[in-house]
This record gives structure tokens, C-alpha cells and sequence, in this order.
């Protein structure tokens, strides 16, 4: 039976099909879904971890005793993944483990556009990469199995375009073997230098085995694939480029499509251009397909005629192979950028409004809060990763300590728990003059309402142990923490200015959750009394989307108002009601 | 021959679900479908744009320029934005709600006047609604989106009662009633 599933939906239901047992994942645009979905598997013991490490870990620990086992998470999030992964590679698995990673071709939501491709070479893990949504349900079957077949973690490379397209999918029952047995067997799980050095051998032989896998049964059951059209083109691919390709090209090109990505074949794509006159690797990102290829001495054109930057498209591909340009139409007319902004209602808004007044330097983080940097508020000096606040600022004040009492940290309540903590042990640690604000919405926002260790609720949202901030906090050390509500302006503006006069490390959690959220009950929309209304603007500095100037006046949306009243507390002419 | 339809609209106006209803009328006619949607960033208040392609056997999933049969844009700004999809003869079916970007709210730029105007100048067919007072009539204004694809299902040969099912396997069954209406209030249009 045919389905249309979303990329991350399809990848769920192949993990499920697959006999996946234990799942355990961080959240991150553009790989979430692979997870939520999961967690409406009943067979699969699926949680939320606090980081992609842990998640990693727990995944590792589990395929080991025997089950089939997975985590997923964003191309950075296999930064924070990296050490266990590359020594997993050495250890191998029992039951197969596959590590979903989902890249961000074009940076819809990320902070770089980095190549997991590389991942997969430098931690020798096999990995698969497919282009739609059947292919995301049938590799990541295979993957187990491949998985298994070679003992090694499988990484399954995913990117936004895949992730986030419906397509349709052939979905069967699930297969389930069952629990492997587990062996205690110190000279392969255990990574001393001298296994290690004993493994690292058996590491290289794995890969040129899997090269000949990929040169033979990998072309019969169709994971790398060839496909002869006319010959003057050739096209060496894989993943979303495949479909680009196929709809710009169609049978004026002939293919090799790589469904494994890590390790490449040298054979086949040797004869596959031995065949055609010109080929063209296309490929996103870095020239990882092209390297490789000008590495086994075949001429290929890449990455000289296209992009090393954002994403391919047909249009692209068009454009430089067949030259051809498309028509296209154009509006006569200077049309604004429309750049995300805080929701209306969302509780950082005065939070930040609050850091605005105080103008002191922001150290930021990821997460909604992010958004911050946007005008009118405008209060983000530095974002760099995920956690990457807290243990910055303590950085910025070692350097000029006679600003310190100008400087905080912002971070979310999950990012805080995934990274940020470490840097406040720092902080506490090191007798830091640092005033961290954790903005304690309840809830992992960006990325779609996840829960976390904070919320008191797991992936499933049945209850669960809660992380008490204020008790963390002064547990690693920190004696001055404070809460605020980040709507009420005033207590939120002389708590922070307190915070800061301290000399000492500080924590002020502002705590209000997302307004986005199921459970929140809003107040009536807010009103603006014309009369009363005088045109100062005042209302318009914290940069709320509900409110706008019309016909000289303040103008609020009632579709869009939660009566917050943030803005309410700016109005020095009580004009909004 | 394969054709595309864009949604596009302001994170929060509810594309992703117009898409899905979409999406859905589509698969029930047999067709090979792809849906290419927007998560994450950018459907905090940002222009979000998502790419229904349709027909024997779709390729890509996203569409590119001049390469929309049909845009059918949730805003007036948005659907100048995205015009340059738009094929030479392609169709736009506009809701004339304006939505300021936060740009223009705080004065650094201006919502130009006259942009439908300038669609059509461009060569475009343009069919406009004003969505929003039709859905408060059916019960609440977050239903704008289905009486977009109510307009638009009128301009498209699939049944209306294949796109009635559409809705109903899409929305959740407590706000079922209010979405047929407003369904119901685009189509009749």
C-alpha cells in the first residue's frame, strides 16, 4: 500500500518496518519529525535525550544489548554526537544502529550549512542517502540490515528538501527478530589502545567491503543505480539532486545514482564515465562526490560550473547544462523582506525589551529567542551554538571584566539543559562576575513543542520527572537566582539591573510559557483607544506583529493579540485597553 | 504533463494545512504528488511558501521559477514575492488581506501601494478574494485557509466532493463543521 508521508514520516515508518526497538533523539529542524513520529510507534521505546550525545549514547548503549536502535538529529547536532560516533565505528554494534542526520542545504533554519557527507569519511561509517520518501522508508530499513552485515553504525543523510517533501511510500508490516543476544566481549566494546589498535585493522577492512558491496550487490538490490539515456550527458548523484536532475534532464541524460554516499564505488562510476561524454557530479554543499572522483582520475565538471552554497534546483541545472533560462514574470514594485519575528504574546518579547533598556551586550543562543536580534529590539551581540552563550559570556567578562555588569547571557530552558549547564559550572566554578537568563518558556519552541527534561513531561506527554532550574542552578554553585515574569516589564527590567550590580554569578530565569501552547490561556485581544492614542509609538518598539500604525494611529489585531500586555505597560496615555 | 501549485502566505495564516488539503484531493485522483513544506524558522511571522506538484510521476519537489501553474497567495505582498514562479500564463488567486512585514510596522520600509495592480501588469491572470471577512463569517478567522482552497477548488477540474473529503480528512473533526463552511463561502465566491 502506497502512502504519502513527509521525508521524516517515511524514514519512522522504515525504522518501524525495520524492527527498531529503542529510539532516543534530540530535537532539530529539519530532522524532528523522524522522532515525534516514532513516539506514536508503541513498539518502540522512543524518548526525548537532553543532547544529541546523550541521545547517541543511549542509542549505542541499546544496540549493544541487542536491540535495533536509532537517534536522529540536525547536522550540527552530529557535532555534539561526535565522539561517541567515531568510536563507534570501532566498536561496531550487535543489533544494527542507525544514526539519522538531516542537513540544511540553503540554511532554512540553521547556522551553517555544514556537509555531514564528511562525518561519514572521517568516522568511516557507512552512510545511505535517499531521495524521497519511499527511499527514505526503504533505506532506512536497509540500514539496519547493512547495518547488522557489516557491523558498524549506519548514518542515513537527510536534507531539508527530503525531510519536509510528501511523496508517495510502499509501507508493509513490521518485522520484528526479536532481542539479540549479548556477549560480554571487552576486546570489541571496550576502546583501550590496544583493542583500539586491533579494531582500527578491522575498520579498514570493513570499508574496502563495503567498496565492494557498493560495487556489485548494491547495484543489483538497487541502492546505487545506473540508468542509460543518451550518453553525452552523464550525471553522477544522489539524494534530493537526483530528482532535480531527472525533471531538468530527463532522458537527455544518463545516470549514476549513489544511493550510499560513504564509501564510494571506483569501478562503477569509472565505467559509468567511461560511457558518457561529459559528466557533471551534482551534489549540494561541498564537492565531496567530485573529490572523490578526481581522486580515482576521472574528469568530471562540478562544483567550477555550479554552487558550493545553499541548495541546487532544476531550474539551476537547466540553466548551466542545457542553457536555458526561464521565463519568468516580475512585479513592478519594492516589495519588503518578510524575515521571521517573535510571535505575538511570545514571552521573550519583554524579556528583551527589559535587556533593551538596561543596553547591555547580549550573548545568545539558539532557539525562538534567536529572533531576538531582529529590529526594533535588536538585543543579540553573538549567537555561535547551541549552549555556546553562557560559557561565551563568561569568556567576554574574562576579557573586559569592567563590563561585566553590561553583559548577560539568554538561553532557552532546552538549551540550557543540552549544553548551557556546563557553562554555568563554569561560571560558578571560576567565581565569574556573569549574569546568565535562562528563558524558561516550558517547552522546546523552534523546533515545534518538544518536550524536555524541564517541562515534566515525556516525548509521549505523559508526566515525568521535572529538572528544578532554580535547584540546578544553586547546586553547581550559584547563589544569586531569581524568577521573573517576563510580561510584567518592570519586575523583569530591576531584577535583571539588581542581577547585574551584584559583582557575583547571577541566574534570573524568566519564566512564562510559549504562547503557542495548547495549555496557555490567553486574555482577550487588547484594544486601542483612538481617542486616548497619541501617536508616540511607544507600542511599536517592541516590535509586536499584532500591532501596527494606521491612519496616524496604533492599530492592534485582533486576530493576532493574546493581551499580553507587554504593550499596554509602554503606553504612558493608558490608550490600549 | 505535470503540473505545480505554490501556497504562499505569513507563517501562522496556516498554508501548511491548505497544502495537506491539497495534497490530499490530488493522491484521490490517482495522481503521483509531492508536497514540499516549510518547518522551523521560518513560520514565525516569516514569508513561507509551500509547492504542491501533481501528475504522472513528479520528480522534484519544489518548484522554480516560472514554473507555477497556479500560486495561490494568502497575501498581497506575498504573492508579488513570489511571482517570478509564476509560468508566463500561469493563474494567481490572491487573498487582498495586507499583512505588514516588521519592516514596514516600524517605518524602515513602506507596504507599496498598488501591488495587484502590479501583478497584472506583469502579465499575470488574477483572480482576488477577501478571504478573512468570509472566515469570521464561518466561525473564526483562523479558517482563511480553507476558504482559499474553496476559491481555488473552483478553478480546478477535480469534484467538489473530492475536495469536501479532502477537508475532512484533513481538519480536526471538532472544527469540521466550521471549515466546510468556509469551504463552502470560497467556493461559491
Amino acid at each position: 500500500m502506497k502512502k504519502l508521508l513527509l521525508g521524516n514520516e517515511a524514514v519512522a515508518r522504515g525504522l518501524y518496518e525495520g524492527g527498531c526497538r529503542v529510539a532516543s533523539s534530540y530535537p532539530g529542524t529539519p530532522s524532528t519529525e523522524v522522532t515525534e513520529c516514532i513516539s506514536t510507534y508503541n513498539e518502540i521505546t522512543s524518548e526525548w535525550a537532553p543532547n544529541e550525545k546523550v541521545a547517541m549514547e543511549v542509542a549505542f548503549g541499546a544496540a549493544v544489548a541487542g536491540a535495533r536502535s536509532f537517534c536522529a538529529m540536525k547536522h550540527v547536532g552530529l557535532n555534539v554526537a561526535a565522539d561517541p560516533l567515531f568510536t563507534s565505528s570501532y566498536t561496531g554494534v550487535n543489533a544494527g544502529l542507525v544514526v539519522v542526520v538531516a542537513d540544511d542545504p540553503g540554511m532554512h533554519s540553521s547556522q551553517n550549512e555544514q556537509d555531514s557527507r564528511h562525518y561519514a569519511q572521517a568516522s568511516k561509517i557507512m552512510m545511505l542517502e535517499p531521495a524521497d520518501s519511499d527511499e527514505c522508508l526503504k533505506y532506512s530499513k536497509m540500514a539496519f540490515e547493512l547495518s547488522e552485515k557489516f557491523d558498524t553504525p549506519v548514518l542515513l543523510r537527510l536534507t531539508t528538501r527530503v525531510s519536509h517533501s510528501r511523496s508517495l511510500a510502499e509501507i508493509s508490516d513490521r518485522a520484528d527478530n526479536g532481542l539479540k543476544a549479548y556477549e560480554k566481549n571487552p576486546q570489541k566494546y571496550v576502546m583501550v589502545p590496544a583493542n583500539a589498535k586491533v579494531k582500527h585493522v578491522a575498520v579498514e577492512k570493513r570499508i574496502l567491503n563495503q567498496i565492494a558491496y557498493c560495487e556489485k550487490e548494491a547495484v543489483e538490490n538497487g541502492l546505487n543505480s545506473v540508468e542509460y539515456n543518451d550518453k553525452k550527458i552523464g550525471i553522477i548523484t544522489a539524494g534530493i539532486c537526483y530528482e532535480y536532475a531527472k525533471e531538468a534532464l530527463g532522458d537527455k541524460a544518463s545516470y549514476l545514482k549513489l544511493g550510499c554516499v560513504y564509501p564510494l564505488p571506483e569501478k562503477l562510476i569509472k565505467d559509468f564515465c567511461n560511457e558518457c561524454e561529459t559528466v557533471y557530479v551534482l551534489e549540494e554543499l561541498d564537492d565531496y562526490i567530485e573529490t572523490h572522483c578526481r581522486k580515482i582520475g576521472v574528469n568530471v565538471k562540478g562544483k567550477a560550473e555550479f554552487t558550493l552554497l545553499g541548495e541546487y534546483s532544476q531550474g539551476l541545472i537547466r540553466k548551466v547544462i542545457l542553457g536555458e533560462e526561464a521565463k519568468s514574470l516580475k512585479a513592478d514594485v519594492e516589495i519588503p523582506a518578510r524575515p521571521p519575528v517573535l510571535c505575538a504574546g511570545c514571552p521573550h518579547r519583554g524579556l528583551f525589551y527589559a535587556l533593551k533598556k538596561l543596553n547591555v551586550t547580549v550573548s545568545g543562543d539558539i532557539g525562538c529567542y534567536t529572533l531576538g536580534v531582529s529590529k526594533p529590539l535588536g538585543m543579540m551581540d553573538t549567537v555561535l551554538c547551541m549552549g555556546g552563550s553562557v560559557s561565551g559570556l563568561h569568556g567576554r567578562n574574562l576579557a573586559d571584566p569592567e563590563h561585566a555588569n553590561k553583559s548577560v547571557a539568554v538561553i532557552g530552558d532546552s538549551t540550557f539543559i543540552h549544553s548551557g549547564v556546563t557553562g554555568l559550572i563554569d561560571i560558578a566554578y571560576n567565581n565569574s562576575n556573569s549574569v546568565t537568563i535562562i528563558l524558561d518558556n516550558s517547552i522546546t519552541g523552534m523546533t515545534g513543542h518538544q518536550q524536555n527534561p524541564t517541562t515534566g513531561f515525556n516525548i509521549k506527554g505523559e508526566p515525568a520527572a521535572a529538572v528544578s532550574l532554580e535547584k540546578l542552578c544553586e547546586a553547581v554553585g550559584i547563589n544569586n537566582v531569581f524568577v521573573v515574569d517576563p510580561y510584567n516589564l518592570d519586575e523583569s527590567y530591576s531584577t535583571i539591573k539588581n542581577a547585574l550590580e551584584l559583582n557575583a554569578p547571577a541566574v534570573v530565569i524568566s519564566r512564562r510559557p510559549c504562547a503557542l501552547l495548547k495549555t496557555v490561556k490567553h486574555n482577550p485581544p487588547l484594544k486601542v483607544n483612538k481617542d486616548k492614542c497619541k501617536s508616540c509609538k511607544m507600542c511599536m518598539k517592541i516590535g509586536c506583529p499584532a500591532i501596527s500604525m494606521k491612519d496616524g494611529k496604533a492599530e492592534i489585531d485582533f486576530t493576532q493579540c493574546l493581551g499580553c500586555n507587554v504593550c499596554s505597560q509602554l503606553c504612558k496615555f493608558g490608550a490600549i485597553e | 504533463m505535470n503540473k505545480a501549485i505554490m501556497i504562499v502566505g505569513v507563517g501562522g495564516q496556516g498554508t501548511l494545512l491548505a497544502s495537506r488539503i491539497l495534497g490530499s484531493a490530488l493522491l484521490s485522483q490517482g495522481y503521483d504528488v509531492k508536497v514540499s513544506e516549510v518547518h522551523g524558522m521560518s513560520q514565525r511571522g516569516g514569508s513561507v511558501v509551500t509547492y504542491v506538484k501533481y501528475g504522472e510521476k513528479v520528480y522534484s519537489p519544489v518548484v522554480g521559477e516560472g514554473e507555477a501553474d497556479l500560486i495561490l497567495a494568502f497575501e498581497q505582498l506575498e504573492a508579488a514575492r513570489w511571482l517570478s514562479c509564476l509560468k508566463p500564463d500561469g493563474k494567481v488567486i490572491v487573498n487582498t488581506q495586507k499583512i505588514d512585514p516588521m519592516s514596514v510596522v516600524i517605518g524602515d520600509s513602506v507596504y507599496p501601494e498598488g501591488v495587484l495592480d502590479a501583478v497584472r501588469n506583469a502579465g499575470a491572470a488574477v483572480v482576488e478574494l477577501d478571504a478573512l471577512p468570509l472566515a469570521v463569517e464561518a466561525g473564526s478567522p483562523k479558517a482563511t485557509n480553507v476558504v482559499l482552497i474553496g476559491a481555488m477548488a473552483k478553478n480546478t477540474d477535480i469534484p467538489k466532493e473530492i475536495w469536501l473529503d479532502a477537508v475532512k480528512s484533513c481538519v480536526p473533526a471538532k472544527f469540521l463543521d466550521m471549515n466546510l463552511k468556509a469551504f463552502e463561502l470560497g467556493y461559491n465566491k
